[in-house]
């Protein structure tokens, strides 16, 4: 139950509870029930909306940075990640096997800032080694979604 | 100059479904119900797969039954789905969609002047592909009242000496019937004392709702030896435009269709078969996906029949309703025309699949939530306009 109920609320939080009863053929109260000890539990973690901002006008900057740290003793990753999230404009930091260790990312107004960001903030850290800064230049599908194309039924109207 | 044509071919009538299109066609922005195939893009890994053979070369015809590793992973499947148990070698063709599968099925197994039951409402090639292989089509009218399932006295009724072959059609196209498995042990009764045979047209089998897998007739006792599955994948993968289905059967029926398959067409299409394989190996959670959405829809649908008064039989199976619009004494087409002057939504008039079909329209749910949400809307509007009068 709770599977069907994420899958479908991942793509679209807002969807009207009694419809999503019809949809799962479920009652609607099971559903608010659900859906509320998943919050408690902290499996679901928000509701975010997502936003082209490209199409605004308003002036926005990502970018992604490859970290590579010496993680403390006895701490782990644990400390310097804590460090970088709190920053505001840092959105994710993710630990990754392979060539580096943290990939953060970054929404930020200008190249300017978000370069200001990584060599006055992340940089001087003292665990940080090295950074790479990788800026977004257009994004063509985020959150499984499609940004830049229009779905389009190609197929004939009618059919048997 | 002499008549350069054919009667047999003349005499059959151009599809109801061809009429309505036509109609359709003329009008701009009209929204439609009335496709018979998935919304879904095929799955990016099939599609791949048949990229990835192009890239190889494989551009060569296959042997007649098809590929060897297609037919291979089409039994493995049908073990691992439907429980069936069909030898890849002898006993499996692959076929241009599952509608060359009908015709060769249906040519290989008749004679002139034997008769073919074909219970309607149903898929509109089945009709033709019988009078084209000289058979005589006899319908079984399947009622309402049974949920569109073909019962045992329906079956009895229609069976003559002449009598050959029965065509199955479930789950259906354009009911959304299906027959579960009391069903099918009710009419195997008949059709083995009556000693016919059967060709069950499986096509939408991966798409039922009822909690339970959809079963095969062939899987009944007794069955399997007088029985031709056809199934494909155009429905269960979204893979419509690829045209490749296949049939299981015995040796004795399967060998002659290869024949006659080896002749019309040489084999399918190898790019299709090389696709078709990922599908086969790597596609049942595609698949699932895709049911899970359509059910999603159909309960939608069904919700907003009955919040509206619509009556309608609750169908478990394809991605089709079929409601029933007597109540507004209207026939089947007068009310699909007026609806699509009047809303700009296109549906199928439940006549196109047989005389049966009349008081129903097929509305077809391979349509995206927003989509059917406006559809009904102007549903909604158009019914009560109707019931005001």
């Amino acid at each position: 139950m709770r599977e069907q109920i994420l899958t479908i609320i991942e793509k679209n939080s807002r969807i009207d509870m009694s419809e999503l009863a019809v949809l799962l053929g479920m009652e609607e109260i099971d559903i608010i029930n659900e859906i509320a000890a998943m919050e408690k539990e902290g499996l679901i973690c928000g509701y975010h909306t997502l936003i082209d901002w490209d199409k605004t006008g308003i002036e926005k900057v990502s970018a992604l940075i490859e970290v590579k740290v010496t993680p403390k003793r006895g701490q782990g990753f644990e400390h310097i990640a804590e460090r970088i999230y709190k920053y505001p404009e840092v959105s994710a930091v993710y630990l990754i096997s392979g060539s580096y260790d943290l990939l953060v990312t970054l929404d930020g107004k200008s190249l300017r800032e978000v370069s200001k960001f990584v060599s006055d903030k992340l940089s001087p850290l003292e665990s940080v080694l090295s950074t790479a800064t990788h800026f977004i230049l257009k994004k063509y599908k985020d959150h499984g979604t499609i940004l830049t194309k229009k779905y389009e039924d190609k197929r004939e109207l009618i059919t048997p | 100059m002499r008549n350069p044509l054919a009667d047999k071919v003349v005499d059959i009538k151009p599809s109801g479904i061809r009429k309505f299109f036509d109609i359709v066609s003329e009008m701009k922005d009209a929204i439609s119900l009335g496709v018979g195939e998935p919304d879904f893009d095929t799955p990016w890994h099939i599609r791949d797969e048949g990229i990835y053979s192009l890239e190889k070369g494989r551009t060569f015809y296959t042997s007649n039954a098809g590929l060897k590793e297609l037919k291979v992973e089409i039994c493995r499947y049908l073990k691992r789905r439907m429980n069936l148990t069909y030898d890849p070698d002898q006993e499996t063709i692959v076929t241009v969609g599952g509608s060359e599968a009908i015709d060769i099925g249906l040519r290989a197994m008749v004679n002139p002047g034997e008769e073919v039951l074909i219970p309607q409402p149903s898929y509109v090639s089945y009709e033709p592909c019988a009078l084209l292989a000289d058979a005589k089509p006899v319908i079984i009218d399947l009622k309402a009242e049974n949920e569109f399932r073909l019962t045992a006295e329906e079956l009895l009724e229609h069976i003559t000496d002449q009598t050959k072959v029965l065509i199955l059609p479930f789950p259906n196209n354009p009911t959304g019937a299906i027959m579960e498995r009391g069903d099918l042990e009710a009419i195997a009764k008949v059709i083995i004392e009556k000693d016919i045979f059967v060709i069950s047209d499986e096509i939408y089998a991966e798409l039922t709702y009822k909690g339970e897998r959809h079963i095969s007739i062939a899987e009944i006792p007794g069955m399997r030896e007088r029985t031709i599955v056809i199934n494909g994948f155009s429905k269960a993968y979204a893979m419509t435009g690829w045209r490749l289905g296949y049939a299981c059967g015995p040796e004795l029926i399967i060998e002659q269709m290869i024949k006659i398959h080896q002749f019309a067409i040489m084999c399918a299409p190898t790019t299709s078969q090389y696709a078709a394989v990922a599908a086969v190996r790597d596609g049942d959670e595609d698949v699932a996906e895709m049911r899970e959405a359509y059910n999603r829809r159909r309960r939608y649908l069904m919700h907003a029949f009955r919040s509206m008064g619509l009556k309608c039989f609750e169908p478990y199976g394809a991605f089709y309703v079929f409601p029933c619009i007597k109540e507004f004494g209207m026939t089947s087409e007068e009310f699909a025309t007026r609806f699509l002057e009047e809303e700009k939504v296109a549906v199928v008039p439940g006549t196109a699949f047989g005389g049966c079909g009349e008081g129903y329209l097929r509305i077809s749910y391979a349509y995206s939530l927003e989509n059917l949400k406006i559809a009904i809307e102007r549903l909604e509007a158009f019914i009560r306009r109707l019931r005001k009068k």
